[in-house]
């Protein structure tokens, strides 16, 4: 169990790093708290990988410190650093059981035979591998497989931490939601710190109760699934996370507010504060789709705009329009009246969000 | 041009992969086959594109027999799951090589690779080799390949399945548009039902080799025959809950009932199970007469902006699908509440005998 600190941790691949796009991950600082569930989200090439490797220890960081509690474990394997990995393919020996399997990491340390058995027997009957314990492992399905592997993960209770890498990649679609079931009961159980890496947002937000996430070599937000969703700190979360993203409008600022154009788009004076100090001329206000609000009839507070499209799906519908030249979407549920062509919309104070720079400015009442 | 299928089976090694399939797609059509994996898709997208012979049927392009036409001999492209490209030509030459097997002059085959390379945002690309690129770019150089010569049948075998889900709602949203104008039949397998409803058009609903449905996407959705229709296209899936009709009330068990009202008023007393989507069920009532029921939490499923919420007592189990971000602990008490409206009634043969009016029409 541990506490694992990176202290001005920053990694490149290349040999003489000129600009920071030369690093896969930009110079950082966090900490991963013991006991926490945790995920690492990002796309292809935001550098996640890279940052599970550095913590494992299978790649030494180029720049900086990772401290498990207070000890700097830079040169230190994986086996020295006592970390558990649970890969997105399943990594058990076919020739043995279930039982040698699961048994396999604790007679690698010594653990005395009496108390194999019953920790074996712990972690099987959790993951629902009891009736197969005397199998052999290569006469599982793909399913069962994988989830040996996460057993022999688990099984050791004095480990510091357990990384998992798109570990339900090979899980069938129906099954999926009864292992992600069965991580969070495991997490419950356990205590032991948990980082989790996908690409997937939803295997990150069921699963961890903070997310990290990465975009080009940086930690753009780390928070709960709800403050993704309510408060991405940066633009890149609120496209990323959120089906269909975040809307966006490039702004200027004036003396009372924000203007898209020749359009006035009312922001708290905080907000505009903030923005009135920044020299950036990069300055976005973003609102989510389910945000928007659609109005039935024509009112002060709505801007009249046209409908490009009306997506039906199911038990609601995705609205795309042109507020000015930009696209943008609103969510309706499904008792809401259906506009046709035109419609008014508003953007409430309350989720209606400032970027400079791609970064979120707090609207000041939280 | 139009495609029917006439009583098509399939038969491999006795055992039925295509059973009795009836189907006419209109020339214009995008056509969604939605099935579960081994419903029959791929093995129906063969049999149209003559990869395949049927066991039993026909197979009638513009009303004329092509069942023993090779394919090619027929107009049609396809698109896969896998991204399939040559990778020793540019992505210039890889989209050009279906018009320089048809012998097109070389004016027109810059004029029309351009012109597709636009469409599919690969302008910028088409000096370059597919691997060189990413794998959203390498399945639109297959796609500008499919769409480049002007084929009357293209079919698209899950070809999302390996890209990530950001990508997916893009190339969604401009296949929809794509399609919009042009006068070639679309086929587009898939085993999800959001993909279905995000691309709209037409619907059919395929399960263990039996066409189940088609129709208009948002009908076949809405108004599902049957019980298997309608938990086939519904993800997370409708909850089906078993309940006896009686002369004056609903009863779904001992503890759960309510007095019969107007929507089911139809309904003759008897065993019936009853299907109510996932969104319908809620943390807070939506009317007055919703029943609240006291569950315990199993999972809450964030996708990002949605919640799915598994939810059991000792009667029953229910997935609710809920906008926004809601976090729960596994085993958490919570009350939810169950419409008494918006209801499917389906026979204990499965058949819909009744469907809810939706408010604002399909």
């Amino acid at each position: 169990m541990a506490e694992i600190t990176l202290s001005s941790l920053a990694h490149t691949y290349a040999t003489n790093p000129a600009s920071p796009e030369d690093y896969a991950i930009r110079k950082m600082d966090h900490v991963w708290h013991q006991g926490g569930a945790y995920a690492l989200l990002g796309p292809s090439g935001c550098g996640k990988s890279t940052m599970l490797n550095i913590i494992s220890g299978l790649l030494q960081p180029s720049e900086g410190d990772v401290i498990f509690d207070s000890r700097i474990v830079n040169d230190l394997s994986p086996e020295e650093r006592n970390i558990a990995q649970v890969f997105q393919f399943p990594v058990i020996y076919d020739t043995m059981t279930v039982f040698e399997n699961l048994a396999f990491p604790l007679r690698n340390i010594k653990t005395p035979e009496h108390k194999i058995a019953p920790r074996v027997h712990e972690v099987a009957d959790i993951l629902e591998l009891t009736p197969v314990l005397k199998r052999k492992a290569k006469n599982l399905n793909a399913d069962e497989k994988q989830k040996v592997s996460m057993g022999r993960g688990l099984v050791r209770d004095d480990v510091s931490a357990i990384l998992f890498d798109e570990p339900l990649t090979v899980i069938d679609p129906q099954l999926k939601w009864k292992l992600r079931r069965k991580l969070k009961q495991i997490h419950e159980q356990f205590n032991i710190t948990m980082i989790y890496v996908t690409h997937d947002q939803l295997e990150a937000s069921t699963f961890a109760e903070k997310i990290a996430v990465m975009y080009e070599g940086k930690m753009v937000q780390f928070g709960s699934p709800r403050e993704l969703f309510e408060r991405p700190a940066h633009t890149f979360v609120g496209f990323f996370i959120g089906s269909p993203g975040m809307n966006f409008l490039d702004v200027t600022i004036n003396n009372s507010g924000a203007q898209y154009g020749d359009i006035d788009i009312p922001i708290s004076n905080h907000q505009h504060a903030i923005a009135k100090a920044s020299e950036s001329d990069n300055i976005k206000v973003g609102i989510r789709p389910e945000f928007v609000h659609v109005w039935d009839d024509r009112n002060e507070e709505a801007f009249e705009v046209q409908i490009k499209d009306m997506e039906d799906l199911g038990t609601y519908r995705i609205m795309s329009f042109y507020f000015g030249d930009s696209l943008m979407r609103a969510r309706l549920h499904e008792d809401q009246r259906v506009p046709q062509k035109k419609a008014y919309v508003s953007f409430p104070e309350q989720w209606l969000t400032l970027y400079i720079d791609e970064y979120r400015v707090e609207a000041g009442n939280e | 041009m139009s495609l029917t299928l006439e009583n098509v089976s399939k038969t491999v090694d006795g055992e039925a992969w295509i059973s009795d399939v009836d189907l006419t797609l209109e020339p214009g059509s995008f056509n969604v086959l939605l099935g579960r994996t081994l419903a029959g898709k791929t093995t129906l997208m063969r049999l149209m594109a003559g990869l395949e012979k049927p066991t039993r049927g026909r197979i009638l392009m513009n009303g004329v027999d092509v069942t023993g036409v090779s394919v090619r001999d027929r107009n049609l492209s396809m698109v896969y799951q896998q991204f399939i490209n040559y990778p020793a030509h540019t992505v210039y030459d890889n989209i050009a090589s279906p018009l320089r097997l048809a012998r097109m002059s070389k004016k027109v085959i810059d004029e029309r690779v351009r012109e597709t390379a636009k469409m599919l945002h690969l302008e910028s690309m088409l000096n370059r080799y597919p691997l060189e690129l990413s794998g959203g770019q390498q399945q639109r150089t297959a796609m500008a390949r499919a769409l480049v010569k002007d084929a009357d049948l293209i079919l698209f075998d899950e070809p999302l399945v390996n890209l990530d889900y950001k990508l997916r709602e893009e190339f969604r949203e401009e296949l929809r548009e794509l399609f919009k104008t042009k006068n070639c039949i679309a086929v587009y397998a898939t085993t999800e039902p959001n993909e279905a409803l995000a691309l709209g058009g037409n619907t059919a609903v395929l399960h263990e080799g039996r066409l189940l449905q088609y129709g208009r996407t948002p009908e076949v959705y809405h108004q599902p025959k049957d019980i298997l229709t309608a938990e086939m296209f519904s993800e997370p899936p409708i909850n089906v809950v078993p309940g006896l009709v009686t002369e004056s009330e609903v009863t779904f068990d001992e503890t759960v009932h309510f007095k019969l009202n107007a929507d089911l008023q139809s309904l003759t007393p008897g065993r019936y199970q009853f299907g109510v989507r996932a969104s319908h069920i809620g943390l807070v009532p939506h009317a007055d007469d919703d029943l609240e029921l006291p569950m315990n939490v199993d999972l809450a499923e964030i996708s990002g902006s949605e919640t799915f919420l598994h939810v059991r007592s000792d009667k029953l189990e229910l997935v609710l699908h809920l906008s926004g971000v809601h976090e729960y602990d596994v085993d958490e008490q919570i009350k939810v509440y169950f419409p008494t409206h918006k209801i499917y009634a389906f026979d204990m043969d499965g058949s819909a005998v009744h469907v809810p009016t939706r408010m604002g029409g399909v």
